[in-house]
C-alpha cells in the first residue's frame, strides 16, 4: 500500500495551540484545605457522558453531570484530533476516578466527590462558558461540598 | 479547561489544570497548571499503568502546596513518533459484490461487539450512526468519491460526526484484536492508512474539498494534519 503522510502528535498541537485564549485580567486563586481533608472532583472537557444522558452537540457550551458510582462513561468530542484508544482502553487515562479512590483510600486526599462533571472542549468562542454554564457548573460542585477540582483536557 | 480553571477558583475552589500542549497552557494561564508532555487524549500520559497515573496526579496535587500562580512542567514527556502503527489482521472478503469497504466493515463486526465490551463502550460507534449502520455511512461517504454531490450523498448526520463514528467502530474493533493498549494515535494510522474504509474516507475528504464543501464539512472528516 503507497504510505501517505502519517499524522503526528505534534502537528496537532502546532494546528491547534494559537487558538485564541480568553483574557482575564487577574488570576483568581483560592487555597484549598489540606488535601488529606478536602473533597476531590474531576472536571474534564472530553465530552464525557453516561449512555442516557444528551449527547454533546458541536460547540455544545454546557456540562454533564458524572456519577462517581457509575463506570459507563463515554465520550462524544465530536473533534478528531484527539487519540481515543487510550481512553477505550482504560478510562483513567483521561478521568482517573480509580486512581482518586484508591489515594482516598490511602488517607491522601480527604473524600472523591460523589459527582463529577464534564464540559466539551475545542470551543472556539468560550464566552458562554466564562461567563453562564462555567460559573453555574462551580455553584453546583460547591453545594456538593468541592474543595479541589482536578481538570482534565483531552 | 484553563478558562474553567479560573472561574471555579473565583467561586471558591482550588483547580489543577492538566494541560497537553505548552503553548496554550501557558498563554491561557490557569492558576495552577501542569503541562504534561504526553500526545493530545492521554492526559493522564499511559493507558493501564496505575503507577504511572499515580506519578501525574501526586505532581499535579504538589501544586495545591502553593501560595501563588503556579507552572509546572511533568518530568517524563511521552513523545509520538509520528509513524507507529498498530498491527492489526483485517478480516478476508467474504462478498464480492460489495465494495471492499463495506465488506470489511461486515467482517469487522464481531470484533467491533468484543471491543464495546472491553471498552464498556467508551469510544465506540453511536453518537449518530449505531453499529448496525455503519456499512451503509460508508456507502454514502463511497458515493461521493463516485462522484455524487456530498448533500445528496445520504450521509446519515454531520459529516464530521458520521466521520467520527465510522473511526470510533474501527478503532474499537482494533482493541479487541490486539492484547494490549495501543500506543497513541496507532489505531487512528492503522485505520486511516491500512483499511480499505480509511482509503474511502481520505478519499471522500478530498471529493468533498473539490467539491467546495463548507471547510468543517470536509476537513473534520480526518485529525486536521491529514
Amino acid at each position: 500500500m503507497e504510505e501517505t503522510h502519517l499524522m503526528a502528535d505534534s502537528d496537532i498541537k502546532t494546528m491547534t495551540e494559537g487558538l485564541p485564549a480568553p483574557d482575564f485580567e487577574t488570576t483568581a486563586f483560592t487555597t484549598p484545605p489540606p488535601l488529606s481533608e478536602a473533597t476531590v472532583a474531576i472536571v474534564t472537557s472530553a465530552s464525557l457522558h453516561h449512555p442516557d444522558q444528551d449527547d454533546f452537540e458541536v460547540m455544545d457550551t454546557g456540562y454533564r453531570i458524572l456519577d462517581g458510582s457509575r463506570r459507563d462513561y463515554v465520550t462524544g468530542h465530536w473533534s478528531p484530533n484527539f487519540d481515543g484508544a487510550g481512553f477505550a482502553y482504560d478510562m483513567n487515562t483521561v478521568f482517573p476516578l480509580d486512581r482518586l479512590d484508591e489515594l482516598a483510600e490511602r488517607g491522601l486526599i480527604g473524600r472523591v466527590a460523589d459527582q463529577h462533571m464534564a464540559y466539551a472542549g475545542n470551543q472556539f468562542d468560550l464566552s458562554t462558558i466564562q461567563m453562564d454554564s462555567g460559573p453555574a457548573g462551580a455553584k453546583w460542585l460547591r453545594e456538593q461540598g468541592v474543595d479541589v477540582v482536578l481538570l482534565t483536557p483531552v | 479547561m484553563s478558562t474553567l480553571a479560573h472561574v471555579f477558583e473565583a467561586e471558591g475552589m482550588a483547580t489543577v489544570a492538566l494541560g497537553s500542549i505548552r503553548k496554550q497552557i501557558e498563554s491561557t494561564a490557569p492558576p495552577r497548571g501542569l503541562w504534561c508532555d504526553f500526545p493530545l487524549g492521554r492526559p493522564l500520559g499511559k493507558p493501564g499503568d496505575p503507577e504511572f497515573q499515580h506519578r501525574v496526579l501526586a505532581a499535579a496535587f504538589a501544586l495545591l502546596d502553593s501560595t501563588e500562580p503556579v507552572f509546572a512542567e511533568f518530568d517524563e514527556a511521552i513523545p509520538d513518533s509520528g509513524d507507529e502503527m498498530l498491527a492489526c489482521p483485517l478480516p478476508p472478503r467474504h462478498d464480492p459484490d460489495a465494495h471492499p469497504a463495506v465488506d470489511e466493515s461486515r467482517g469487522l463486526r464481531a470484533a467491533y461487539d468484543r471491543g464495546v465490551k472491553m471498552s464498556n463502550g467508551r469510544f465506540g460507534a453511536g453518537r449518530v450512526v449505531a453499529a448496525d449502520d455503519i456499512p451503509a455511512a460508508i456507502e454514502s461517504f463511497i458515493r461521493i468519491t463516485e462522484g455524487t454531490p456530498w448533500a445528496e450523498a445520504g450521509i446519515p448526520g454531520m459529516p464530521m460526526r458520521v466521520s467520527h463514528d465510522i473511526r470510533s467502530y474501527y478503532e474499537t474493533a482494533a482493541l479487541a484484536m490486539v492484547d494490549h493498549a495501543p500506543a497513541a494515535w496507532a489505531s487512528t494510522r492503522w485505520f486511516l492508512d491500512q483499511t480499505e474504509t480509511g482509503k474511502v474516507m481520505m478519499a471522500a475528504r478530498v471529493a468533498m474539498q473539490e467539491q467546495e464543501a463548507p471547510q468543517p464539512m470536509w476537513f473534520y472528516l480526518t485529525p486536521g494534519d491529514r
